[in-house]
């Protein structure tokens, strides 16, 4: 019945482009017509059934970017990209095969329908096992939008302008002498269709505020910088507007949660960055770490969110980003260690201001939230439809995404965030309690091997704590450890008002490379005994 | 239709330009039509084609300028974008640093880097050349992964100066992992070429199995100092992103590792050792490149340290201007730092079984993996070892080792560089074997 739906508009839009009129900066998210995108889909959708496919999806998407950049008090560029098109993936003869195209007509569209299923046939001839596709019902016609409450994109450029100026301004004034600045936001209209009878659309909003400060001492040839501590988010432009109540204050550096301070981070990193200048280099050796989580989402996305991607564990990802030591074996045995019992670590696609929040997946399947270490032991991995039947699960996890309409979605990391403490505990209150430690905030270096085991990080800025208190700022800092051993030298968690979100837009994975944003919530958390290198070295 | 005739993507470009209100405009059209097949567990897993063609627009006003981008090419849109461009330009505050457009710069050499065969390819080609892969793979017992992915492109440029530019390229890689059942060996290979007919996929797949049987079992020694060989894909791994710290402006305004103490640069100096001599070239047959930049200028040769000494720095058309210098073609940043094409490191003669021949006791590293920088100001990057590392001991392989991290500055190896072998392409790169003494390695790693 769904796939009835090719009537007299479709007819009507042979030959004629479908984004056909001029249109202006405030009017670029006005979305493609719903009803539009359903005729499309059916024409995708009959036509991949005709040409012989046993299962077909379709994506049409419109993908908005924006940025605004500025440096030493300069707009550099303010540029708009708009893409738009659809990708169809289908399976025949038991193979998966995948078109895509941005011409938008109905011919197009079912020419490239036929193609995604030549493909699969062309290689079903070489292909193992057929796939096994999880259940999956078809939702009928629903919607989802971003919770934000002021769309980024109609928010006027000059604004955003005048935001880096003020910031770039505050850098200089506060003794910067190189600044990088920028703001971008990005806003992805996805419709799904699929045989399953699901047709669904999505208004996907993130943002992405950043600078970095650089002072150079020309004296000693010495330089150093220090980025932004904000996070991208899956919010609108209310991020901007900073709010006192969102603020963690009394540390070495302010800390935002769902609001950031541009202005304020600035000010404050300018005068970090003399301090860093003149820091004392670090005696290598074993530290207990306190990692805020400016710092520690990207060792729990390193260490945590990619070796529990069943892709990963599988060998799919052998050629590329490697495989994993999460091996099957240790899920099974319902007892391996990953870390402390005080950790807990869920893959959620619900959290509300995440970059990984959405409705439904890229394959049509609602979203959720699970556990993936529970007290220290690994309970769970990262699915979608196809690997479900693996891990004995009768439905996907939800985690199947593709960055474009041109690219083939696949098993893409969910938020994989840390769980808060039930104590109370500040991160003011848990420095009291280390002896001899680094308090370490803000991304900065990331390594780690391709089956997870050894990493090495460094932060933005690096405190020394002596006896319960910060003594001053260290340089050259980086740890080295294994992350089994990392995750179960862990000493404490702050509690539920410290969590925050961390993020990136740019997880790279898969062959052709595809890119995924994704946060991890955390709260500050102490690491016992942990092995620190120092990075300094000397040239000429 | 992506991949445009110079006659069909001079008519769309000489449309858009005519819905141009801007003092200035640049138009950059740019389009791709290829494949890739991916397989895993010795099947295959994904495989799609992709056409895709974008044109970006940067208008104008003044020193204001707003840039847009739109893949759609009927002329309604065509004045869409051209108008979003400009209504952004009027929006941006001006750009001091802004360098008004070039006219023609011609005449322009031929570019070497379209090859039909390449172009040609199709589902059933490229599903052939994989089934022969996984045909070596379970010969050998050992289990598969790999990505095939080929293309060709166009790019085409037009402003309101007089300036057209057109041409068309053509790339395939291969890439291949083989590991055995226990998970205790792993061996890769790849390689790129702008021909087909250069790549075979199957010996590659040979390759990778033998270094996969090979590095099973391995055990682990200490981390610490070792003099190490690197086959050429580690040592295109670590030094790919040398040659993007030769900018001048970054040079002289004191944040770059060619920045001295006290001010000024490096130019002129022994920097590197003196085996080490490092250029771009566009026009190398080994890895042809376009023959102009974006803004128009013709490419050229470039040498940019010869006998370990630096000889040039990239200046873009801004900072050239600023300094009262010739710009360098494509400067101020991006692949090769200028001079278009990618970087060739000119090399000896002799394999990497020469180098390792010549070595008492050290390391063969046949791949890097996760290389992060950690200091600008020394250039140190991190690392991993992968897919097969192993101790020389008399000019011999002795035994397979486990993975290391190392930290180390590519600069401080390239001033350690003992010995040369016959520079290959690899991926975006031209580069020897090399022998480097004093290489810091700095953890064990589990990881196969």
């Amino acid at each position: 019945m769904y796939l009835s739906g090719m009537g007299l508009g479709a007819t009507m839009l042979q030959g004629i482009p479908v984004l056909g009129r001029d249109i202006s900066i405030g009017e670029m998210l006005t979305p493609v017509d719903v009803a539009l995108k359903k005729t499309l889909s059916d024409v995708a959708l009959n036509a991949a059934k005709s040409k012989g496919a046993t299962y077909a999806d379709v994506r049409i998407g419109r993908y908005l970017n924006q940025s605004v950049n500025a440096r030493n008090g300069n707009v550099q560029g303010v540029s708009n990209s708009e893409s738009y098109g659809v990708g169809i993936r289908v399976i025949a003869n038991g193979c998966w095969g995948f078109a895509s195209t941005n011409k938008m007509t109905k011919d197009e569209i079912a020419k490239a329908a036929g193609f995604a299923v030549a493909v699969a046939k062309a290689n079903a001839k070489i292909s193992g096992e057929p796939v096994r596709l999880a259940p999956q019902k078809g939702y009928g016609e629903v919607s989802w939008k971003t919770p934000f409450e002021k769309n980024a994109f109609e928010v006027p450029i000059k604004d955003k302008v005048d935001l880096l100026l003020a910031v770039n301004a505050e850098g200089m004034k506060g003794g910067a002498t190189q600044i990088m600045s920028s703001l971008g936001f990005v806003n992805e209209q996805k419709y799904f269709a699929s045989t399953d009878g699901s047709y669904i659309d999505q208004d996907v909003h993130r943002i992405w505020p950043t600078f970095t400060a650089t002072k150079i001492d020309r004296a000693s040839g010495a330089f150093e910088s220090r980025s932004s501590l904000s996070a991208p988010m899956g919010l609108g432009y209310e991020y901007l507007i900073p709010d006192e109540k969102e603020k963690i204050k009394g540390g070495p550096a302010t800390l935002y949660k769902k609001r950031y301070d541009m202005l304020e981070d600035m000010r404050e990193a300018a005068a970090h960055i003399g301090e860093k200048i003149k820091a004392k280099s670090i005696e290598p050796g074993k530290y207990d770490l306190v990692l805020d989580p400016t710092h520690l989402f990207l060792t729990i996305h390193e260490s945590v969110g990619h070796p529990t991607e069943l892709d990963r564990v599988l060998g799919y990802e052998a050629n590329y980003a490697g495989t994993s030591f999460l091996t099957l074996d240790k899920w099974e045995s319902k007892k391996f260690n990953f870390g402390n019992k005080l950790v807990n670590i869920v893959g959620d696609k619900l959290e509300p201001g995440s970059l990984g929040a959405v409705g439904y997946d890229d394959e049509g399947v609602k979203c959720g939230k699970w556990d993936i270490i529970r007290d220290g032991i690994l309970v769970n991995y990262q699915a979608i439809r196809d690997q479900a039947h693996i891990l004995g699960l009768n439905a996907s996890q939800g985690c199947c995404y593709a960055d474009d309409w041109s690219s083939v979605q696949f098993q893409r990391m969910p938020n994989v965030s840390l769980q808060p403490g039930k104590t109370p505990m500040s991160a003011a209150e848990m420095i009291k309690g280390v002896e001899k430690g680094i308090y370490m905030l803000g991304r900065n270096s990331y390594s780690i091997d391709q089956q997870r085991y050894n990493f090495q990080f460094s932060s933005q800025l690096a405190y020394e704590i002596k006896e319960g208190k910060i003594v001053g700022m260290f340089k050259d800092a980086a740890y080295q450890a294994n992350t089994q051993e990392f995750w179960n030298s862990c000493a404490g968690l702050c509690d539920a008002n410290d969590y925050r979100l961390g993020g990136t837009f740019n997880d790279g994975k898969g062959q052709p490379s595809q890119s995924s944003a994704v946060s991890h919530g955390c709260p500050t958390a102490r690491f016992n005994g942990v092995n620190v290198i120092n990075t300094g070295r000397r040239i000429g | 239709m992506a991949l445009l005739t110079k006659e069909e993507a001079q008519a769309i470009l000489k449309k858009a330009l005519s819905y141009s209100k801007a003092d200035e405009v640049e138009l950059s059209l740019r389009g791709s039509e290829g494949g890739n097949i991916r397989y895993a567990r010795n099947a295959v897993s994904t495989a799609g084609e992709s056409s895709t063609m974008s044109l970006s627009v940067s208008s104008t006003f003044g020193k204001q300028t707003g840039n847009a981008s739109i893949n759609e090419f009927d002329d309604a849109s065509l004045a869409k974008v051209v108008a979003r461009s400009e209504e952004l330009a009027r929006l941006a505050p001006p750009n001091p640093e802004f360098m008004p457009a070039l006219g023609d710069q011609g005449p322009y050499k031929e570019g070497k880097g379209f090859i039909a065969a390449t172009a040609a390819m199709t589902p059933d080609t490229r599903a052939e050349m994989v089934a022969k892969s996984l045909q070596a793979a379970k010969d050998a017992k050992l289990e598969a992964a790999g990505f095939l992915e080929n293309s060709a492109g166009f790019g085409a440029s037009m402003n309101n100066k007089g300036l057209f530019l057109y041409s068309r390229n053509t790339d395939v890689s291969f890439s291949v992992t083989l590991r055995n059942e226990a998970g205790t060996g792993s061996g890769y290979a790849e390689k790129s070429f702008n021909d087909v007919n250069m790549l075979d996929a199957l010996n590659l797949t040979k390759v990778a199995a033998y270094k996969a049987n090979a590095s099973a079992t391995a055990k682990a020694i200490e981390p610490g100092k070792y003099t190490v060989i690197l086959e050429p894909l580690a040592a295109a791994d670590l030094m790919a992103g040398v040659i993007g710290g030769f900018d001048a402006r970054s040079a002289e305004e004191g944040r770059s590792i060619l920045s001295k103490k006290g001010g000024g640069t490096r130019l002129g100096e022994q920097f590197l050792s003196e085996l080490v001599t490092i250029y771009t070239d566009p026009y190398d047959e080994r890895m042809p490149g376009s023959p102009f930049t974006g803004e128009g200028t013709p490419t050229e040769k470039i040498v940019w340290v010869e006998k370990g000494v630096v000889k040039n720095l990239a200046y873009s058309r801004y900072w050239a201007a600023k300094k009262g210098v010739k710009p360098t073609p494509g400067g101020g940043g991006g692949r090769g730092g200028g001079g278009g094409g990618g970087v060739i490191f000119a090399g000896g003669s002799g394999t990497t079984e020469d180098l390792i021949k010549s070595t008492e006791k050290g390391i063969l590293v046949t791949r890097f993996w996760y290389i992060r920088s950690v200091d600008q100001q020394t250039g140190l990057v991190t690392g991993l070892t992968r897919d097969g590392t192993f101790y020389i001991e008399n000019g011999k392989i002795a035994f397979p080792i486990k993975n290391f991290r190392f930290n180390e500055s590519p600069i401080i190896a390239l001033n350690n560089v003992e010995a040369l072998g016959t520079p290959v392409r690899q991926g975006r790169v031209v580069i020897p074997p090399m022998k480097i003494r004093d290489f810091t390695f700095t953890s064990l790693s589990d990881a196969v």
